[in-house]
């Protein structure tokens, strides 16, 4: 994506975690690998192997917002999706199959446990997928339009197949997302940061004698 | 006696299939019972209860791209090793009774059933590093860490520096603390020169105490809150083991200063759900709230051969599971650990009101045999309600009536607005599972760390594999778009 530079100074920069929830076989992989890599496989696999993908958005001409994507890999299968999945989410895709009426339930389940467990600021999306299948239509676009708008949610129909809709999904959430407080806050070090356990050990100082071993 | 729940453990099956020449040796290499798998494909592993031992065996294990379906019976993660909301814990707790008033939020409550905290240079670091599962946690210091002498607690001194500035002891006392300390950190077994006519696998602990003419009350915080040694066992023993055991504490310390120990936010249950979401990004299914009827057995080899849930048997090579989902395969250590939650809504009194801290009862202060621990976490680590505090009380009982034991622990916290105790029965496998390839764990012990456990990883994964784990630097998994 190109930057195009203002006068002053180049655009701002704001990470934000997103996860996917939703049924088994609604799509979320190949959404996501729609606007991550604009790529799409009819027989897709289950998730396996990547821990997330990250893509950008460009909000406005001084604004970039990347989003640091969270897939299942495959835990919501057997009711084994844990909670530290969704922690510190900032937003999130909840994914339902248009030709499938049952996952729409189930996307309402995820629904209301993210807004009783997640952050509470959270910003949810429902999306409908498979759009391109509309023979097997099985859920009206204006009972799930009516149960979003309900639920404050933001609501499209999408199609990871045909790529319809898609980056307009993660645009809008791009843009409701709280930016300027991060950036305010991002000055870094960040709130109530913990410790980093990467950072290799601190050279033992000579005063506290633990420099015999090297283990 | 008081109102004791059972703290019961969950196991996990995970089901693994690998064709590695060194797995298919310590498996046997007998072919699978129903059938013997397409040459490509990997032996099966099951695995029972996600508790924080049998997550990490299937992290590591998915990782070397072995199969694994791990089975829990319950419907949360972390089996022993979980973190429960308020209603969970009263659930378990008192299940007739139910939370007091003012308590905030269920969400905002992640009780640890198994009070530890992690060496911030100790081995489940090291794992949680190299596998990248940092990448899902966050951690934060424990703020300080605290010994009982003589009536009243205070820092534990872990340099020489601190040894001059600590209260514990009179000024004589802290230069022979002093120089004890610059000699366990300046021993170096290949110059006799730092040796000082002592011989570490020869000389006892006792002997080196004496050498350096440490008060006993010295030793005793040396011993247990140092080396964290829960018994005064080690006094007999060569003091190797107790000097790696200062110089592990001493630069846990230096690692990020405050206190030896880190905690991850929202509580310990969060490490299994770690490993296990490692596990399943390398393919590793998970199911939770799953029975587990029958472990089968293959009749003329007699090894595993799988795990039946309901009309489903899942085939499996392997079985690895935590001591309750084997009653029969395992015997208890006769040791009982006695725990207690306590909620307070304040800091711990003459603790510079620390949002944190690690309290150690060393047993000869108190007259025991076992040392108590103390471990407080709050608000400030997402484990509580705003301005609340969790302490966890725990000791080896050695009693008919275990609660009166905690009562020197229970004077140090001060006010409590409520106390949930729970008992726990230690067992360990009877066997090491090498004859039918049923790895079980053992229970989660007393100690205050995670040292013992990730021991108990080691162990078993050195059983399973027929080699040592080296943890080795991940490649990086972050797709870039």
């Amino acid at each position: 994506m190109s930057t195009p530079r203002t006068s002053t100074s180049s655009p701002r920069f704001a990470q934000f975690k997103l996860v996917l929830l939703g049924e088994s076989a609604v799509g979320k992989s190949s959404l996501v690998n729609r606007f991550a890599k604009d790529q799409f496989d009819d027989f897709r696999e289950s998730t396996i192997g990547a821990a997330f993908l990250t893509q950008t958005v460009q909000v406005d001409p001084n604004t970039i917002v990347k989003f640091e994507i969270w897939d299942t890999a495959g835990q919501e299968r057997y009711k084994s999706l844990a909670p530290m999945y969704y922690r510190n989410a900032n937003c999130a895709v909840v994914v339902y199959d248009i030709t499938q009426s049952a996952s729409l339930t189930r996307a309402k389940a995820w629904v209301k446990e993210l807004q009783h467990q997640a952050n509470e600021n959270i910003i949810i999306a429902l999306a409908g997928n498979k759009f391109d299948l509309q023979e097997s239509r099985d859920v009206d676009t204006s009972v799930a339009e009516a149960y979003a708008k309900e639920a404050g949610l933001l609501f499209f129909e999408t199609s990871a197949k045909t790529g319809e809709n898609v980056t307009e999904l993660f645009t809008a959430i791009a843009k409701k997302l709280p930016i300027e407080s991060v950036l305010n806050r991002s000055t870094r070090p960040s709130g109530p940061k913990g410790v980093d356990l990467s950072r290799s050990a601190r050279q033992p100082s000579g005063a506290n004698g633990a420099g015999a071993c090297n283990c | 006696m008081a109102p004791l729940a059972s703290l019961e453990s969950v196991c996990a099956t995970v089901r693994v299939n690998s064709c590695e020449a060194g797995a298919t040796r310590v498996w046997g290499g007998a072919p699978a019972a129903g059938g013997t798998p397409p040459p490509h494909a990997p032996k099966i592993l099951t695995r029972k209860g996600t508790g924080l031992t049998e997550c990490i065996l299937s992290g590591l294990l998915s990782v070397e791209g072995k199969k694994v379906l791990h089975i829990d019976r319950q419907d949360h993660y972390g089996g022993e090793s979980a973190s429960l909301n308020l209603t969970q814990l009263y659930k378990k707790f008192r299940p007739n009774g139910s939370a007091p008033e003012g308590l905030g939020r269920d969400r905002d409550w992640n009780v640890d059933l198994i009070p530890k905290f992690l060496m911030a240079n100790g081995e489940l670091t090291n794992i949680l590093v190299h596998t990248d599962v940092t990448r899902y946690l966050e951690f934060k210091q424990i703020s300080g860490s605290y010994v009982y002498r003589d009536g009243r607690i205070a820092k534990v001194p872990a340099s020489e520096m601190e040894a001059i500035r600590s209260p514990l002891m009179g000024i004589f006392e802290k230069r022979r603390m002093k120089r004890f300390l610059e000699y366990v950190g300046n021993y170096k077994d290949e110059e006799p020169s730092t040796h000082q006519g002592l011989d570490l696998d020869k000389n006892t602990m006792t002997e080196v105490y004496l050498k350096f003419g440490l008060e006993p009350g010295t030793r005793d915080f040396v011993g247990h809150a140092m080396a964290l040694w829960t018994t005064d066992d080690y006094l007999k023993a060569p003091a190797r083991e107790t000097f790696s055991r200062i110089n592990l504490y001493a630069q846990s310390v230096a690692r990020y200063g405050k206190s030896p120990y880190i905690y991850p936010l929202y509580g310990l249950g969060e490490l299994p759900q770690g490993f296990a979401r490692l596990s399943a990004i390398y393919g590793g299914t998970y199911m939770l709230d799953k029975q587990i009827d029958e472990v089968v057995y293959d009749k003329e080899t007699g090894k595993v051969a799988g795990v039946r849930s309901g009309d489903e048997t899942a085939k499996a090579k392997i079985v690895i599971g935590d001591p309750t989902y084997f009653p029969d395969k395992v015997r208890k250590t006769g040791h009982k650990v006695i725990r207690a939650m306590c909620i307070l809504n304040h800091p711990i009194p003459n603790t510079d009101n620390l949002d944190s801290v690690q309290i150690i009862i060393p047993q000869n202060q108190v007259k025991r045999k076992h040392d108590i621990y103390i471990a407080v976490v709050s608000s400030a680590h997402n484990v509580a309600a705003k301005d609340h505090y969790l302490a966890i009380v725990s000791t080896i009982i050695e009693t008919d009536t275990p609660h009166l034991e905690l009562e020197p622990a229970f004077k140090l916290l001060g006010p409590r607005i409520d106390t949930l105790m729970g008992i726990a029965e230690l067992y360990e496998p009877l066997e090491d599972g090498l004859k039918d390839n049923v790895f079980i764990s053992k229970s989660y012990d007393s100690t205050s760390h995670f040292e013992t456990t990730t021991d108990d990883v080691k162990d078993i994964y050195l059983r399973i594999t027929g080699k040592p784990l080296v943890v080795q630097k991940r490649e990086p998994q972050e797709v870039e778009a």
